[in-house]
């Protein structure tokens, strides 16, 4: 029995674990390792500008989060879709699309909705790929998924430069900017919060999934099939439905997460619009134990290294590289400091096997 | 559109220099999962042999050491991920994953001073006599050594695969890890040992595309040869013959493409690049039927 105590003293060991093996890299790179750590972790949230940086952190945690629910559920079941950039990819592009088909037309109680439903339906349908190949030919989904992810970009940087190209853009790459398309633009609810429909559907999320994993049956299968598949099986759970399940549930909310993100803070379909979300949205999901509120913390934390490393960048001439070392260790350290949860550590005492 | 501008031997000369780099990355996960660990960190330990390599190469002006830093790299930063999996007994997709994520950065970050710098140069071999057969010649036999280097690698891994007791071991060891555990046979070792060949291995790839593909280093220059290697080990049902040409075929897919997109086909370049990741994912679909080694994957502990 895994011990409860450290399944979550856990994470807090490997994020101090990383912020102490980051320092010696900052130090190695011949920066102040305490003050660049205060810059990341400190600074978006205390310092004087806190007020300018404290939206960012709902804006940049609002995909992670939404994402890392979603996958949360496949890797409880030990599905494993790590292709989620791609379907946040595509789920912005078949929002936009709907957007751009539609535009100038004013009318943002029609638009808007129709939005969120064809991003959903963008990312479900890029990763029912993976998840019917996987039930009907065994293919490996984690092999897929991520291959998909480069058709996805692929995908997006012929949108770019072909489809969805403005055409009062002068012959530059992108989309028009729906955030400048009122009814499609995903701002601020509240202005100056940094609080827009992302957020909400991120909160929604993971209300959504800690009740589904609590309290329902579907929960409880997800579950077991992580912990015991062959005890699943005898319960009757259909490996082929918990597949395509956990799959579409992933893949519609990283396209949602995707089309909220093209209608607001990024504005446009580019070739650079993608920036990893996909997957650090898998180290958000381990890092908060598979747990909804756990990835809610994982999520703004990791947030924060996006923002605080920025501030690093700008201000410390931190490179950008060092910010996603620091994000792979932290979800090395974890799967390390891991072993104390699973396993207790004994001194001495040496048995004869 | 002119397809007459294909040439046949320039397309089969440059199959075989496109496949170089899969197939070393490939051969080394062959052995991995044939000792029963699923590496999914192949990408992340191509693109540190990448960096490292050209580091190297560059500073040393040797591409021979460079290719070497690059394999010693990889070696390292594989057992990484071994002490995690084998010793720390983490979940080995997440720490595949995180070993991807992980030589990203890292070698984003090493590789900063060294964007836009050209690698010294590694002329061609030319082998008497079998250069100078026509067609054959320029075809198979005028490349530079590294592409011959991987071949033999995939030799020396089918004879010691096959012909080895040191193999017959190490395929124990991954087709059941508690029988070869019970007959005495340390298992995290034989794991330990196969998978810095792994990562040497993917070292070695790296930097054939770092030092000679491309050749000169750029951010995330892999572009996901590490997870077609993969694949390819899915396809060639873990055999080092089918491997080649597994990796032949992709080598195929893509040299096919690039020279569509040189012809001026009427289909925008982005979407014939999507080609060889389509083409890896439709060889998954057809050739899923392989049986896979029976431990491959589960963790391995001595006590239970």
């Amino acid at each position: 029995m895994p011990s409860q105590v450290w399944a979550w003293a856990a994470p807090l060991m490997a994020v101090a674990l990383t912020m102490l093996l980051g320092g010696f890299l900052f130090a190695a790179l011949g920066k102040n390792p305490v003050s660049v750590i205060r810059t990341i972790f400190w600074d978006p949230l205390f310092s004087e500008f806190a007020w300018f940086y404290r939206p960012q952190i709902l804006i940049k945690g609002a995909p992670l989060v939404l994402i890392a629910i979603g996958l949360s559920f496949g890797f409880r079941a030990g599905v494993w879709n790590i292709g989620a950039e791609g379907q946040y990819i595509v789920g912005a592009i078949c929002g936009a699309a709907v957007a751009l088909a539609l535009y100038p037309m004013d009318a943002r109680w029609l638009i808007f909705p129709l939005m969120v439903v064809a991003g959903a339906l963008g990312g479900w349908v890029w990763a029912m790929i993976p998840g019917v190949l996987r039930v009907r030919f065994g293919t490996n989904e984690i092999l897929v998924s991520l291959m998909l992810v480069y058709v996805a970009e692929q995908l997006l940087s012929g949108m770019a430069l072909g489809a969805m190209r403005n055409p009062d853009g002068m012959g530059f790459p992108g989309s028009r900017n729906l955030a400048q398309y009122p009814s499609a633009a995903n701002l601020d609810l509240i202005a100056g919060t940094g609080m827009h429909w992302g957020v909400v559907f991120a909160l929604i999320a993971v209300i959504f999934a800690y009740v589904t994993l609590s309290r329902h049956l579907f929960g409880f299968q997800v579950r077991l099939a992580g912990q015991a598949p062959r005890a699943a099986r005898f319960a009757g759970v259909n490996p082929a439905r918990m597949i395509l399940l956990c799959m579409g549930i992933s893949g519609a909310l990283a396209g949602v997460a995707g089309l909220f993100e093209v209608a607001g803070p990024s504005g446009q379909i580019s070739i650079d619009f993608n920036v990893g979300y996909g997957f650090t949205a898998i180290i958000v999901a381990f890092l908060g134990r598979l747990h909804p509120l756990g990835i809610l913390a994982a999520g703004a934390l990791m947030a924060l290294t996006y923002i605080g490393g920025g501030i690093a960048q700008s201000q410390l001439g931190l490179p950008a590289a060092a910010i996603s070392l620091l994000q792979g260790m932290l979800l090395f350290t974890l799967l390390a400091v891991d072993v104390l949860t699973n396993y207790r550590v004994r001194f001495g005492r040496r048995e004869v096997a | 559109m002119d397809l007459t501008s294909i040439n046949p031997i320039l397309f089969f000369a440059s199959l075989m220099v496109a496949a170089t780099p899969i197939l070393l990355a490939a051969i080394g996960e062959l052995v991995v999962e044939r000792a029963g660990v699923l590496n999914l960190g192949v990408e992340g330990m191509m693109i540190t042999g990448a960096v490292i390599g050209f580091i190297v190469a560059v500073s040393t002006g040797s591409p021979w050491l460079g290719f070497l830093g690059a394999a010693v790299g990889g070696a390292l930063i594989s057992q990484v991920f071994g002490l995690l999996t084998q010793y720390l007994l983490s979940n080995q997709v997440a720490t595949g994953l995180a070993l991807t994520l992980f030589g990203l950065g890292l070698s984003a970050l090493m590789g900063q001073g060294y964007i836009g710098i050209k690698a010294p140069s590694f002329p061609d071999l030319h082998l008497p006599i079998l250069s100078d057969i026509p067609y054959l010649g320029p075809i198979a036999f005028q490349h530079d050594p590294m592409v011959y280097v991987g071949l033999l690698i995939v030799l020396a891994v089918w004879l010691f695969l096959n012909r080895s007791r040191a193999g017959l071991i190490l395929r124990a060891v991954g087709e059941n890890h508690d029988a070869a555990h019970a007959l005495g046979y340390n298992v995290r070792r034989t794991r330990m040992l196969a998978i810095a060949f792994g990562g040497a291995c993917a070292g070695l790839g790296g930097a054939y595309l770092s030092l000679l593909r491309v050749p000169q280093w750029t951010e995330g220059m892999t572009a996901g040869a590490g997870w077609i290697a993969l694949a390819i080990v899915v396809f060639a049902s873990w055999r080092p013959g089918r491997l080649v040409l597994g990796a032949y075929l992709f080598g195929g897919v893509t040299v096919l493409q690039l020279n569509l997109q040189a012809a001026g086909i009427a289909i925008p370049v982005e979407y014939l690049s999507m080609s060889p990741y389509l083409a890896t994912i439709a060889v998954l679909v057809i050739m899923s039927a392989g049986r896979s080694p029976g431990s491959l994957g589960k963790q391995f502990h001595a006590a239970r």
